[in-house]
């Protein structure tokens, strides 16, 4: 396959800013619209831009880990979200959470859920990837 | 307490999604398999007791309250199905261990197994209508992959029309539960139980009767049945014993569950039609496997005959033909899954599936002669093995119900089986002279421990289900008292869950 100039070097200034607003709708999801899905469903667009413009094997590179194992990270992460609640004697999935103070910064609460959440973040990539990639040959 | 009812989903998950993560060591993949079904069958265990012991058990996981939230619960009979999911897992995990190949484990097939036992056990404990659903897509997710995984030409045959069945059934049942929530404004069956008289009866009928056709494309109901012989011959043998012994059972224990649960508001017409159907299904498998003489294709289709023994025991709607049933479906899990694995040894064997190339089985080996020939009277119905009980219970509760025209068809199947399995005695096993056949003993079958281990066991547990075959019934007595008054679940579900 031929490389477009003009793709690869777009690509190269998209990349970043289509993988900040991927994490910025996954944040952005736990009280407005967004979440974990629609965040891994951009993350997964954009490493497939990645792959027309430069080619499956270059993408493989970059990903590091085959997109399975983002699955099976993910999954991991979602079921030890859920497991935290064995520690207060609550039913599985029970949202647990934690205030956290940053002083002038503002106060943060941690909880279970964007955990939860970071794990079908993990397997929305994963999953998508793992078929486009396999699609394009490679 | 309520974490037991979240281990049957919760490990394999964890299983599935490390062998997911850890792809590169065939050590740890196959582990895995074996460890995660194991773990299954002792947590299954420890349910079925608790549930014993202390009744119904619920669970409202993420702590929202039950009809908002979704609620996993588990009665008799769920624990009990449960129970057999292990036995099955572990049988066919370690049969697996033995006959797939490396190019599959590779692709994955242990964390698709794992998720596929995931989808069962959360099908099996949910309270919850729509979760039922996902858990349902969660299983047919995993079986596609399951069937397709080592892209044979003709098993990629068989998965097309397994998948296109499946997926038009898994419409219907959603569209179903669009209609049920729209109307009634519940998923939780707990709660849809308690408010489903509310439902206009012109609509609740032909609501029974979308349900019913999902659940009849899943479990391979007159005349929704035909995705199963086409496609169930085509994968590994240890997959199509998984699903042979698993997955239309999903089918049955939904169609149970609804039509005792919830459409109970004109039994006149609904669950006669069951009967009707029940009739039907078992009458065309069992002429259907007359006309084969392939060894799968011929247990394949029987499968569908025998579903229509338990789906006459629903349609009976009395409590002795619900225990009829549940022992039913127990016997036909072990008896079918152990049927399948022996047909995977013969073709090791014979090098086919065809009957008339499988010659003289009987010289070759006569420990898989014998394990043959007690699964295939179990099946048929000779006494004292399982299957015999099963049958008498439902043939009994048949006529203390008074429809004489099905039990009497469920008589004349039983004859019909036995005429199938002498079938493939008298091709296959039937010991004629031939020398050459010393030559071919089965002592050069490669990981023959672990092929056999998993038959035998399965053939000592349908012996063992014959010979306690009182404490058996009381316990299905019981199950079946517990879906025929659903008010305990009821009040389990929406009350006292923590």
């Amino acid at each position: 396959m031929r490389q477009s100039l003009i793709l690869a070097t777009a690509t190269r200034y998209l990349m970043p800013m289509l993988l900040l607003l991927s994490v910025f709708l996954f944040l952005r999801g736990h009280y407005l619209p967004g979440g974990g899905f629609i965040g891994g469903l951009v993350a997964a667009a954009t490493f497939s831009l990645h792959a027309f413009a430069y080619g499956v094997k270059r993408t493989r590179q970059i990903l590091r880990l085959h997109p399975r194992t983002y699955v099976g990270l993910g999954l991991l992460l979602a079921l030890g979200s859920g497991l935290v609640s064995l520690t207060t004697g609550d039913p599985f999935l029970t949202g647990q959470w934690e205030a956290l103070q940053f002083g002038a910064l503002g106060d943060f609460d941690l909880g279970t859920p964007l955990l939860f959440d970071l794990g079908v973040y993990l397997v929305v990539i994963g999953a998508t990837l793992a078929i486009l990639l396999e699609l394009e040959g490679g | 307490m309520n974490w037991l009812l979240v281990l049957p989903i919760l490990i394999p998950l964890l299983c599935g999604s490390c062998a997911l993560v850890f792809r590169s060591s065939r050590l740890v993949q196959r582990s895995l398999g074996l460890g995660g079904a194991g773990a299954l069958l002792v947590s299954a265990l420890i349910l079925i007791v608790e549930v014993e012991s202390a009744g119904i058990i619920a669970t409202q996981l993420g702590n929202w309250p039950a009809p908002f939230g979704i609620t996993l619960v588990a009665d008799r009979f769920s624990a009990v199905m449960i129970l057999l999911t292990g036995i099955i897992a572990f049988s066919t995990a370690l049969y697996s261990l033995g006959s797939i190949e490396y190019r599959r484990e590779k692709e994955g097939y242990y964390a698709f197994f794992n998720f596929l036992l995931m989808g069962v056990c959360g099908a099996f404990l949910t309270g919850d209508i729509f979760n039922l659903y996902v858990w349902f897509e969660v299983m047919l997710m995993a079986s596609f992959i399951l069937m397709a995984l080592g892209s044979e030409r003709l098993q990629l045959e068989g998965a097309v029309k397994y998948v296109m069945l499946n997926v038009v059934g898994s419409m219907i049942f959603l569209a179903a539960i669009g209609v049920l929530y729209g109307s009634v404004g519940t998923l939780n069956m707990a709660d849809l139980a308690v408010h489903i008289g509310e439902l206009d009866p012109r609509l609740a009928t032909p609501l029974a009767m979308l349900f019913l056709v999902a659940f009849g494309i899943k479990s391979a109901i007159f005349p929704l049945f035909f995705w199963l012989p086409a496609s169930y011959h085509t994968p590994p043998v240890a997959v199509t014993a998984l699903f042979a012994g698993l997955l239309t059972k999903v089918g049955v224990y939904s169609m149970v569950r609804v039509f005792t649960l919830l459409f109970t508001h004109d039994v006149a017409f609904t669950h006669s039609l069951l009967v009707v159907l029940g009739g039907l299904t078992m009458v065309t498998g069992v002429l259907g496997a007359v006309a084969h003489e392939e060894f799968r294709r011929i247990l394949s289709v029987h499968i569908v005959s025998q579903i229509g023994y338990m789906i006459m025991g629903l349609g009976l709607f009395t409590v002795a033909g619900l225990a009829g049933a549940i022992i039913y479906i127990a016997h036909n899990i072990i008896v079918k899954t152990n049927l399948f694995l022996v047909s995977g040894v013969a073709y090791r064997l014979g090098g086919t599936y065809e009957l008339a190339g499988l010659k003289n089985l009987y010289r070759i080996a006569p420990g898989l002669s014998v394990l043959f020939v007690i699964s295939a009277f179990s099946l048929a119905g000779m006494p004292p093995l399982s299957g015999f009980w099963a049958k008498l219970f439902i043939v009994h509760a048949g006529f203390e119900a008074g429809a004489f025209l099905v039990t009497a068809t469920a008589l004349g199947v039983g004859l019909l089986t036995l005429f199938s399995m002498t079938k493939i005695w008298g091709k296959a096993f039937w010991p004629e002279n031939d020398r050459g056949a010393e030559r071919r003993r089965e002592r050069r079958l490669r990981s023959r421990a672990l092929l056999y281990a998993p038959m035998i066991f399965l053939t000592a547990l349908t012996i063992a289900m014959g010979v306690l075959a009182g404490p058996v019934y009381t316990f299905s007595l019981a199950a079946a008292q517990q879906l025929m008054d659903p008010s305990q679940y009821i009040e389990t579900v929406l009350r006292r869950g923590p």
